[in-house]
């Protein structure tokens, strides 16, 4: 017992605390570059011309078509074939971005079509330009309908950090790995670190339902789920 | 260490590496297309198992006892809220060996993806019952069925035929998370085309490769469901009375 | 004096603090036709639930044949709900079948008759409602009053005892009324027994063998159409059917 629990602050704690330190520089510019990506990319497949909407179009299919351990191993392993060579790190927080944009750009653009044609009319007639519509009458209307399925693509981010150890990024998951391999209890540590993958994503939700019930407007539905 | 070169120098040395790279790619595409087929088995006996358990804990979550339901939304957070990749190393790693469990990867890989999807699948199914009128079973009930008879044939059937687009959605996730199952090596695509990456050195042209098949393989199998819904569609009959 | 075919006692139920149903008794003796007349919120509804139990009584019996109904025994209950047609507001087919599957899966399902034998029953059903040819269709092709007169066969298939009718026209468009009126007309002259709740005080009063006036959960007033619609003791009868013909006319 106190063998054992020597064992987990002398060894377990502070590997996991360095993993989870990882991860979450990992998870939070991943998240907001993500989402910048995907609101960007959204709005241009909604509001661009012919050939920016085509480019937009195609960006989301692949990077939503393949893999992300596939998109990992392609910015890591991959990218060298052509002389360019990545961090782990960045290759991770690189692909999660992009990945993650592609999935935001969908609620984005949902969203974005969902607002009625008249709130676009009223903002015509009052002389607006179409980039200040968008930006103040439009995009605070769709950002708001797309929260629910934004904020599902943040946890899911949080889920799909743990590839990062895939191309050698040492995070909360890679550490568990070495703890381990190396004291072969594997059932004990893998539960742990489920044990923090579900406390993040449990806070997150907590905090994105907040966010949600925050910026709420009276009478403007939307359905949770 | 690592020797910088301008851009242009990289593509023209991609550029003169293309014969090279697509002698790799299609001396390895016969490997890499026997790995489809196990990803697609992977793939859908994930969905078939989800499916198994998703169906009667979505019913059970709609209709079942509060402690029935409490412990199914419980089990819906714990399978939703950890990463797969955990799953796979605690399964296939950890209780394979606690429990003294021979299992190879591969089941292990069709296991935990099942598990998974069922959580998402009865999700899926518990939001096409809840959209479904409450006169349904009402009318069901009126006629005389019981209601384990009433979900059987009339709410399922309807619940079922609204469930295909979020089991398409469902498909094309299994399929791209399939390729985490290569780090307990199961040879499906993603494994093989990085065994072959290794050997030939052509790591960009076989991943290209491994992304273009899984590609094809998601839109087949949207495309599929898609008209698995046509054939499934009520005339006249759109789901949310618009 | 023959026996009630269905015998309803003090049937009372609350949904939180708010008492919907307060007593409600009544007996209905083969053929005849009740109708349930009040404001919205009289509990009309409530009781015509209660009555096959889609809404559980909190208090009150009801006997049918004679017989008690115990709701708590399953089969019992799936037993009585049978020989109790239900027909409801918004109709309530199945979306996902033909109307013909519609007025089969009853037989089927809960009597377990074949399917040939059921599907004969269920055309000769369609028939008689005038929808024989468009058996095919689904309830999403079907205007609302075929489908109101799709839900009658349904219930009729099953050979029922009596038949509850839940405003069967206030969810239909006005000139799709008259098609299922001539249906519950004729059910009325073969000698269906029948308890309706309706707005329709035209047609009530011409059909009904007797009227019930309910309001704020309780039956206030009963008697033939001809006392209640022109010499009703109650002041708040006499009020709402004032109202009610200004609203819907005199004939239905």
């Amino acid at each position: 017992m106190t063998e054992g629990w020597l064992y987990i602050q002398t060894e377990v704690y502070p590997a996991l605390l360095k993993g989870f330190w990882v991860s979450l520089q990992l998870i939070a510019p991943s998240a907001l570059l993500g989402l910048a990506i995907g609101i960007m990319v959204g709005v241009l497949r909604i509001y661009g011309n012919r050939p920016v909407m085509a480019a937009a179009n195609t960006f989301v299919a692949i990077f939503r078509g393949i893999p992300l351990v596939v998109q990992l191993f392609i910015w890591y392993f991959g990218l060298p074939h052509i002389g360019i060579y990545l961090s782990p790190f960045f290759a991770s927080v690189l692909g999660f971005s992009l990945c993650s944009g592609a999935y935001h750009s969908e609620y984005i653009r949902g969203a974005l079509l969902s607002i009625k044609r008249g709130q676009m009319l009223a903002a015509q007639s009052l002389g607006f330009s179409k980039i200040r519509m968008i930006f103040s009458i439009i995009l605070p209307q769709a950002i708001r309908r797309a929260l629910p399925g934004c904020g599902n693509e943040i946890i899911y981010l949080i889920k799909y950090s743990s590839l990062a150890y895939m191309i050698t990024c040492i995070e909360l998951t890679g550490q568990g790995k070495i703890l381990a391999s190396n004291s072969f209890k594997y059932t004990e540590v893998f539960l742990m670190i489920g044990a923090c993958y579900l406390v993040m994503t449990s806070v997150a939700s907590i905090i994105l339902g907040r966010v949600e019930d925050r910026l709420r407007i009276p009478g403007f539905e939307h359905r949770r789920t | 260490m690592r020797h910088r070169v301008p851009l242009f120098h990289t593509f023209l040395k991609a550029i003169e590496r293309m014969p090279e790279s697509l002698i790799a790619i299609m001396d390895a595409l016969p490997y890499l297309l026997q790995g489809s087929i196990v990803t697609l088995i992977v793939v859908v006996g994930a969905m078939g198992l989800g499916f198994a358990l998703g169906a009667p804990l979505a019913v059970g979550q709609v209709y079942g006892h509060p402690v029935l339901r409490r412990f199914i939304a419980v089990y819906v957070w714990f399978f939703r809220g950890i990463p797969l990749l955990v799953f796979l190393f605690l399964f296939y790693f950890g209780l394979c060996t606690a429990l003294d469990i021979n299992l190879s990867a591969f089941t292990v890989a069709i296991i935990v993806l099942g598990l998974i999807s069922s959580a998402y699948q009865s999700q899926i199914f518990r939001g096409s019952i809840l959209s479904l009128p409450e006169g349904q079973l009402k009318a069901a009930r009126a006629l005389g069925m019981s209601d384990f008879k009433a979900i059987s044939f009339i709410i399922l059937p309807q619940a079922l035929r609204l469930s295909i687009p979020g089991w398409s959605n469902e498909y094309s996730i299994l399929l791209k998370d399939s390729a985490v199952t290569y780090a307990l090596g199961v040879a499906e695509i993603m494994a093989r085309s990085h065994f072959v990456a290794t050997r030939t050195y052509q790591h960009l042209p076989l991943y290209f490769a491994a992304g273009v098949i899984f590609l094809v393989l998601t839109w087949a199998g949207t495309k599929g469901l898609r008209l698995l819904e046509e054939r499934a569609r009520i005339p006249g009959y759109s789901p949310h009375g618009l | 004096m023959t026996a009630p075919i269905l015998r309803i006692e003090n049937i009372s139920k609350r949904y939180g603090k708010k008492d919907v149903l307060k007593g409600a008794s009544l007996d209905v003796k083969k053929g005849d036709l009740k109708i349930l007349i009040g404001p919205s919120g009289a509990g009309k509804s409530t009781l015509l639930q209660c009555i096959n139990f889609l809404v559980k009584p909190d208090e009150g019996r009801i006997w049918l044949d004679e017989q008690e109904v115990h709701y708590a025994n399953k089969r019992d209950l799936y037993a009585y709900r049978q020989k109790v047609g239900m027909i409801f507001q918004d109709f309530n087919l199945f979306d996902h079948l033909t109307a013909l599957e519609n007025v089969r899966i009853g037989m089927v399902r809960v009597k377990g008759m074949g399917k040939a034998e059921a599907g004969e029953r269920a055309v000769l059903e369609l028939e008689r409602v005038g929808l024989k040819e468009h058996m095919q269709k689904y309830p999403a092709q079907l205007s609302g009053g075929q489908k109101q007169r799709v839900s009658i066969a349904r219930a009729l298939a099953m050979d029922p005892r009596v038949m509850l009718l839940d405003e069967p026209t206030s969810a239909l468009d006005p000139e799709l009324i008259g098609e299922v009126h001539a249906v519950i007309r004729d059910l009325g002259n073969n000698g269906m027994t029948m308890i309706m709740a309706t707005h329709q005080i035209g047609f009530a009063s011409s059909l009904a063998s007797e009227i019930l006036f309910m309001e704020d959960g309780r039956i206030l007033e009963r008697g033939t159409p001809d006392k209640i619609f022109n010499h009703a003791e109650n002041a708040r009868t006499q009020e709402f059917c004032s109202k009610i013909t200004e609203l819907y006319g005199e004939r239905g």
